[in-house]
């Protein structure tokens, strides 16, 4: 039986220890001398980069959050079960980031779609992409994430039904207060856990930044990928430096995770892992 | 209210959602053969053919790229769910010592910055000679990969009744037929939104392809943001939407199982 339950698990974990933690220690290696950790951390563009991305990452999955649980409960609500709706959700996760970049790309721009409808100068635009708040990065994140949450959080409210919530209403809770403690406590392992996944891509992701973003400030996966793939080859120490540390920080963020996790299973309720 | 008025939110719902599911492909479509969509024009004034009939001539590499991307994002989905499915099986199903710290490593990679990952596959295939072959590419895609298809799988896997498998085989069933017509039945759509997934991962994938493929491998998505630099908007639309149609039309295939998976 031991036996059976080694040899099934090897392959999977072969892949993902051999190659994902073989690749990070090699890039902890590659990072030596600790100088480049000193020489990374006086860098402006990496301090200007680490807040920018910290920003980016913390509003973006926030927002996706709130407007991902608000669509699952508005479907549940309005549509139980409509395979119509639950489709076109599913749709947007299919669409590629790079392919929602790049429309926002055209349709938000001074000289987009929107702005020629309703302004006669680019210039009365509002500087919705390559803006120093990265505000068009945050929206493709919002547009391709919210939906991925908000079918998440679905799967667990259709599967969970309503018997609870009507209970409550019946022992005269406020709609309020049905929502705090009935919906709330089911849907938020599935809420946390899909909001993880979110922060952890945002927080290293490349893509969106590059068509979106600007120059300078840029993100953290932006500077590290100049230093990496820069002609200066001195530099290279530098991005390894990066990874590790951008890797440190995700590490934070699964730590606190789970000892949310930790918190709510204390107090009675399941967790995902 | 009504039956009917209380229908209009949903009603309202699934326009709003169907306008926004639709209008970026409408879009897509109308600038790829617009041949001046500038400011102010609210529609095209002219249309041309040029950045499909570039696209898809031999000259501008599509064709071949295409063929890259297909092949390694199917690759990737079938070994993914192939090397999932065996953990998956046991972390649904069976109770061993440290199960949770198994689950936590396999979703690991999802987890790290994929920048991180990039590097890391770099480092780590520069060493034994993986990078710019397609075979090192499709070993870097693969670590988003799994992990997604463990999740999947291990969900499909919790809801399977093993009873059937015993009785099959106390019925004189060899392993084989067991899971042909036992097990494979039983977790067919978990599989194949699993595969949907490992394909989609692999199909998106960037800055991966990009330092371990080392230009030698090129890919829709490394080619997109080549031509979106370069400002043709025509050629970069009508390559978005050759690159989204595979994605979409994978999605629409399993939609149907992606909700008996659930």
């Amino acid at each position: 039986m031991k036996i059976k339950i080694i040899a099934s698990l090897f392959p999977a974990l072969f892949v993902v220890l051999g190659l994902f933690l073989g690749g990070m220690i090699l890039s902890a290696v590659n990072s030596l001398p600790l100088f480049t950790y000193a020489q990374v951390f006086v860098d402006r563009e990496v301090q200007a980069a680490a807040i920018l991305t910290l920003f980016l990452t913390v509003i973006s999955t926030g927002l996706s959050a709130v407007v991902g649980l608000t669509i699952a409960l508005l479907l549940h609500k309005l549509a139980k079960g409509s395979m119509l709706l639950q489709t076109l959700l599913q749709l947007p996760i299919a669409v590629p980031h790079l392919a929602v970049a790049f429309i926002l790309l055209n349709v938000m721009a001074p000289s987009g779609l929107i702005a020629r409808l309703i302004v006669s100068n680019p210039q009365d635009f509002p500087v919705l992409v390559n803006d120093a708040y990265g505000i068009g990065i945050i929206i493709v994140y919002v547009l391709k994430e919210a939906p991925f949450i908000a079918l998440v959080v679905l799967t667990t409210l259709v599967r969970t039904g309503d018997e609870f919530g009507i209970v409550a209403r019946n022992l005269g809770a406020t709609r309020w207060q049905k929502f705090r403690f009935v919906t709330l406590p089911i849907v938020s392992p599935a809420l946390a856990f899909s909001s993880l996944l979110v922060l952890s891509y945002v927080f290293g992701a490349f893509e969106i930044p590059y068509i979106l973003g600007r120059q300078f400030p840029s993100v953290l996966a932006m500077v590290g990928n100049r230093k990496f793939s820069g002609t200066d080859l001195d530099e290279r120490p530098e991005a390894f430096a990066i990874a590790v540390l951008m890797t440190v920080a995700s590490s934070f963020f699964v730590w606190f995770y789970l000892r949310l996790g930790q918190n709510s299973e204390e107090a009675g309720k399941p967790s995902l892992f | 209210m009504t039956k009917e008025q209380r229908k209009y939110p949903f009603y309202f719902f699934a326009l709003a959602l169907g306008a926004a599911a639709v209008f970026p492909l409408l879009f897509l479509a109308v600038s790829s053969i617009a041949a001046n969509w500038r400011f102010p024009l609210i529609l095209p004034t002219e249309f041309s053919l040029r950045a499909w009939s570039y696209l898809l001539s031999q000259v501008s590499g599509i064709p071949a790229t295409l063929a890259n991307s297909l092949g390694i994002a199917i690759i990737v989905a079938a070994a993914a769910v192939l090397i999932s499915m065996p953990a998956a099986r046991v972390l649904a199903l069976n109770e061993f010592r440290g199960k949770r710290a198994v689950m936590f490593l396999l979703i690991l990679p999802i987890l790290s910055p994929s920048f991180a990952v990039a590097t890391g596959s770099h480092a780590l295939f520069l060493k034994y000679g993986l990078t710019d072959s397609l075979f090192g590419v499709i070993c870097s895609h693969l670590i988003p990969a799994i992990p997604y298809c463990v999740l999947l799988l291990t969900g499909s896997f919790s809801r399977l009744d093993t009873d059937l498998e015993a009785q099959a085989q106390s019925l004189g069933a060899s392993p084989m037929n067991v899971f042909r017509y036992v097990t494979f039945p039983a977790i067919a759509p978990g599989l194949a939104v699993a595969a949907a997934f490992g394909f989609l991962i692999s199909w998106s994938q960037y800055l991966t392809t990009l330092f371990v493929g080392g230009g030698k491998i090129q890919t829709l998505p490394l080619v997109l943001v080549s031509f979106q630099r370069s400002g043709d908007d025509a050629v970069t639309a009508a390559l978005t939407l050759i690159f989204i149609a595979p994605a979409i039309i994978v999605f629409v295939v399993v939609a149907k199982f992606l909700r008996n998976a659930n």
